[in-house]
């Protein structure tokens, strides 16, 4: 094509058009005038029956053109210097986009990264795994040997479980780290290579603690060894054992839980050794985390499920002692059992940010209504000197366009800086949390079509104004002039953005109050001034028959610190740490066949010494509590709590000195009954829960929780001192309960943390519209207000008059809101805690965030009407 | 049935059929060349006045025709001793004008056929 030369001849060819043209006319007049004319008329006559020269110019020049590009072009810089004029409306239209498209990027990276986007691994669509938590009992190392050798659906089933806080030390300098410890066959079950030196295989088990290799990830290889490769073959420790390095993963594979980055990758058969369930126990949930594999191919989940059912039926006919399997579910493999929270989480998100976004554009198509009727005179114009009323609003929509685009463009750039952020963040220290999230072509195509999408919703508002604005009538009006009613669509959108706004506040609001209410609910034990000290005595070589000596000699030894009130243990974790709650069967006193089914309850069970109720602050309601006489040689004894007395035993005075079976067939008398509590999540319904003496069944792995109103950083000092007075090699693990209960809290933590944000997006969208709609009013109305003033109109007058429409607008739009938020708060109820609709502090919030949000917002406005000076004004014109 | 009050700017443009003009100037120029002036002069007169063309539609049909390759322009000055833009038509233009006229003559015998049947037979 020549459209190159084109586009340098073209100034000369309209130059050319533009003389030829005008020398027509005057060949024309000079015609005229030889026929007896006078010039002046000459000339009239002469542009009469040329037409319309400009529109006749235009036309002429559009042949050359590329036709639809260059009238665009043209468009675009007439917008922008419309856009430049009017700086104000348009700095606060393109922040409000900002606000908006960025809240949905981020959300949709969120969404992205944790529902979307797969595991990085090859076919990772047929990858299926089990669920954590779903089946007590169920999920132990030799319950995934017979799943996987049992099942028919799976290729091959791998298994791993997650170990947390392990000392890894390359020579003198033990740091903490997490790994997967996996079974063998869990690199080739996810078909993947190593970037470096070999997997571990199948063929490497030999046997308890047989494999001591470790793989690196990529990320840990690069921050702990600085990316070397001679790392392969290295020697490291974990927790004092020797092992070696083998290999490393390739980047962007992080395991098989989305959101959890380990470290390493050890084999599953040696995690005995690191202080974890061991492998032979079949009755334990703690031994695995997940068992996973590929579907075969025509294996279709359903089947899959039904097939993973009928072994898990034999395993209980098999071993009706230790199994007792409820169902399966089978889930892509990712997100495990916290699937339906983050959906939902993410779903209520998604739903609020499409909301702001609405807001956003209710928000910023009221304004270019307002903007458009100002305009009316510069559109009348261009209607009377023959623009068509299409091209008219194609520049409207470019001026929209431009204005989403920039708002887009703004709203990515913080959602990247945020997500980037988001994807470093670590809430909790002891859990290595990574939120997959990165920014990536999908975003940008997803603010972008936002962009377009709001500016067509915006744009589109004043197109009836201009469709319907006769152009005579606005030129004749004069300087007043408006297209459109008084009773605009703007005050319909603004009703509508107050709304919506109403709804994010009252829906933040909800979920604020919901957390601080699941802070100060009843744990069924107080974790204030309490601190914890997590002791595992396997990793200083104790056995399990020197252990309890050991643990009450700490115990001893910590409630000699001045200023400790009271000192307890309990085995593996304190309730409602790590969501790690432990469940056993019970049996009814006369029960003789322990199946499972016949079981009377399945509780929690806590293994607690002497004092361990007082230092939890968990109040006895009945009978006693352990004392050191309840030991090995003494008859087994429980304390149970309230929900358990009540299901067994009718109520709490019924049940201290009655017995019930343990699973194994034990005896055991009742001493006590406590309150009730939470043991595994705050949002469990109410549990039973029972306590066993410490001494009657050792572990090595306990909490030891020292209540104290002593300084915590001084308190635990004093404690790691006293235990390594004892024994200096025995790592210590100090922490307050409260941080401990981090991660249980997170979650609603989260929810929180997100619909705050939201709401404080709507409050300041809601003050955004209120502003523009009364300084809009007030700025139309000056005249009217001047002469008001003039007339004597007292202040309170001036203000109704003035404020009086955005303020009931503002009215209507805020009780709306409230009751469709109020409404939404039965969904909320899914995400956040103890979110419920009926709290006067939420009502009252609501209505007094609006009313600030009413003052705030027209407080500008009605100081400026408030200062018309009326001689001024009348004098304008 | 109601009558429709038309503004009146809108009806001049459909006075003609589409390509009726540039047809008319590629006849004219094809009897000699001229310029936008004497075009406009000579279609009027040709016509003798039934064809009220807005003298200045001819220029983005010229154009068109310009862009198309159908006729050439050129500066010069005219016989009067004026500065004109001349148009002349090219090889492609005289193409152009015989197939032009050809479907025109085909769609006027139709034309004609329709609004006058008894008269087209013996024609």
């Amino acid at each position: 094509m020549n459209w190159i030369p084109h586009i340098f001849r073209r100034r000369k060819m309209y130059d050319d058009l533009a003389n030829e043209m005008r020398l027509h006319i005057e060949e024309r007049s000079e015609q005229l005038m030889r026929e007896g004319m006078n010039a002046k008329e000459a000339e009239r006559q002469a542009r009469v029956a040329f037409g319309n020269s400009t529109l006749l110019e235009e036309r002429s020049r559009e042949v050359w053109q590329w036709p639809t590009m260059e009238s665009i072009w043209a468009d675009l810089r007439f917008s922008i210097r419309q856009l430049r004029k009017s700086r104000g409306i348009t700095l606060a239209a393109v922040f409000t986009l900002a606000m908006a498209i960025g809240a949905n990027a981020i959300v949709f990276g969120l969404m992205d990264g944790l529902i979307l986007r797969p595991l990085n691994v090859p076919q990772s669509e047929s990858l299926y795994g089990t669920n954590y938590g779903n089946n007590p009992t169920w999920q132990s190392y030799p319950n995934y040997l017979e799943l996987r050798d049992r099942n028919h659906s799976f290729e091959d089933l791998a298994a791993f479980n997650m170990v947390l806080g392990v000392g890894l030390d390359t020579g003198n300098d033990p740091a903490s780290a997490n790994g997967f410890a996996t079974t063998g066959n869990y690199f080739d079950v996810l078909r993947i290579q190593p970037m470096l030196g070999r997997f571990f295989h199948a063929s490497d088990e030999r046997g308890p603690n047989s494999a001591p290799y470790i793989v690196l990830t990529y990320a840990y290889w690069h921050a702990r060894f600085q990316g070397d490769p001679r790392v392969v073959g290295r020697q490291v420790r974990l927790d004092q054992h020797p092992y070696t390095i083998v290999g490393v993963a390739p980047p962007g594979f992080q395991g098989t839980i989305s959101f959890i980055a380990p470290d390493f990758f050890m084999p599953i058969v040696n995690q005995e050794q690191l202080g974890m369930d061991g492998l032979s126990t079949r009755f334990t949930e703690h031994s695995v985390f997940e068992s996973m594999g590929h579907l075969k191919t025509g294996v279709t989940p359903a089947r899959a499920v039904a097939d993973v059912d009928a072994v898990s039926a034999f395993l209980e006919k098999t071993y009706p002692k230790q199994i007792a399997h409820k169902s399966t579910a089978l889930n892509r493999e990712g997100l495990t059992s916290f699937a339906p929270a983050a959906l939902g989480l993410v779903a209520a998100l998604m739903l609020l940010a499409a909301l702001i976004l609405l807001a956003a554009c209710a928000n910023l198509g009221s304004v270019f209504a307002a903007h458009t009727a100002d305009r009316s005179r510069e559109i009348a114009l261009r209607l009377a000197l023959g623009s068509n009323r299409t091209r008219i609003l194609r520049q409207l929509f470019t001026e929209a366009v431009l204005i989403s685009l920039a708002g887009g463009a703004l709203g990515l750039l913080a959602s990247i800086v945020l997500l980037r952020r988001l994807s470093v963040w670590q809430p909790m220290p002891d859990v290595p949390i990574h939120l997959p999230v990165s920014p990536d072509a999908k975003l940008y195509a997803v603010a972008l079509g936002l962009a377009l999408v709001s500016a067509f919703l915006f744009g589109i508002v004043p197109v009836r104004q201009v469709l319907r604005a006769n152009p005579y009538e606005i030129v004749k009006a004069g300087t007043n002039a408006r297209l459109g009613k008084r009773i605009a669509a703007r005050d319909v959108l603004l009703v509508v953005q107050i709304a919506i706004c109403a709804v994010l506040v009252t829906s933040s609001m909800v979920a604020v109050r919901g957390l601080i209410r699941s802070l100060h609910s009843n744990f069924g034990f107080d974790p204030h001034n309490t601190m914890a000290a997590g002791v595992n005595l396997v990793t200083a070589g104790y056995s399990l028959e020197k252990a309890p000596a050991m643990q009450r000699r700490m115990i001893e030894a910590l409630q000699t610190i001045h200023g400790v009130e009271s000192v307890g243990l309990v085995n593996g974790y304190p309730p409602l740490v790590y969501t790690a709650g432990d469940r056993e069967n019970v049996f009814k006193e006369g029960t003789s066949d322990l199946r499972p089914a016949n079981a009377a309850l399945v509780p929690f069970h806590y293994e607690v010494s002497p004092g361990y109720f007082a230092a939890a602050g968990t109040s006895l309601l009945a009978g006693r509590s352990f004392s050191w006489q309840d030991n090995k040689d003494a008859p087994a004894v429980a304390v149970i709590n309230r929900e358990f007395a009540r299901i067994i035993y009718g109520s709490v005075s019924n049940a201290v000195g009655r017995n019930f079976k343990l699973h194994d067939g034990t005896e055991a008398q009742v001493v006590g009954v406590v309150e009730d509590g939470k043991y595994m999540s705050l949002t469990e319904d109410q549990e039973a829960a029972m306590f066993l003496p410490f001494l009657q069944s050792p572990s090595t792995s306990a909490y030891l929780m020292v209540r104290s109103h002593r300084d915590p950083q001084e308190l635990a000092a004093a404690m790691r001192n006293k235990i390594h007075l004892l024994d200096a090699s025995l790592p210590v693990e100090t922490q307050t309960w409260i941080n401990l209960l981090e991660p249980v809290m997170f979650p609603s933590r989260m929810a929180t943390l997100s619909l705050g944000v939201m709401g404080v997006l709507g409050v300041m969208l809601s003050i955004t519209g209120i502003f523009g709609m009364a300084a809009y009013s007030v700025s139309k109305r000056l005249h009217e207000l001047g002469i008001r003033i003039a007339l004597g109109a007292k202040k309170t007058e001036v203000l109704r008059a003035a404020l009086g429409r955005p303020l009931k607008l503002l009215a209507i739009g805020s009780a709306s809101g409230l009751l469709l938020g109020l409404l939404a708060t039965k969904v909320l109820a899914y995400i956040v805690y103890q979110a419920t609709p009926r709290d006067p502090f939420v009502l009252a919030g609501v209505v007094l965030a609006m009313l600030v949000v009413g003052l705030l917002a027209t407080w500008i406005p009605a100081q400026r009407a408030l200062s018309v000076n009326p001689l001024i004004l009348l004098r304008e014109d | 049935m109601p009558i429709e009050n038309k503004p009146m700017t809108e009806s001049n443009a459909r006075d003609l059929f589409p390509g009726a003009l540039e047809m008319m100037i590629l006849e004219s120029l094809r009897r000699q060349p001229a310029h936008g002036y004497a075009l406009v002069q000579h279609i009027q007169q040709r016509s003798k006045n039934l064809l009220q063309v807005e003298e200045g539609s001819l220029y983005p049909a010229l154009q068109r025709l310009l862009k198309a390759k159908l006729v050439k322009a050129e500066w010069g000055v005219s016989s009067t001793n004026r500065r004109v833009r001349t148009y002349q038509i090219t090889a492609a233009g005289l193409n152009h004008l015989e197939q032009q006229i050809s479907s025109f003559e085909r769609m006027f015998e139709g034309i004609s056929l329709v609004l006058n049947p008894g008269k087209a037979t013996t024609g």
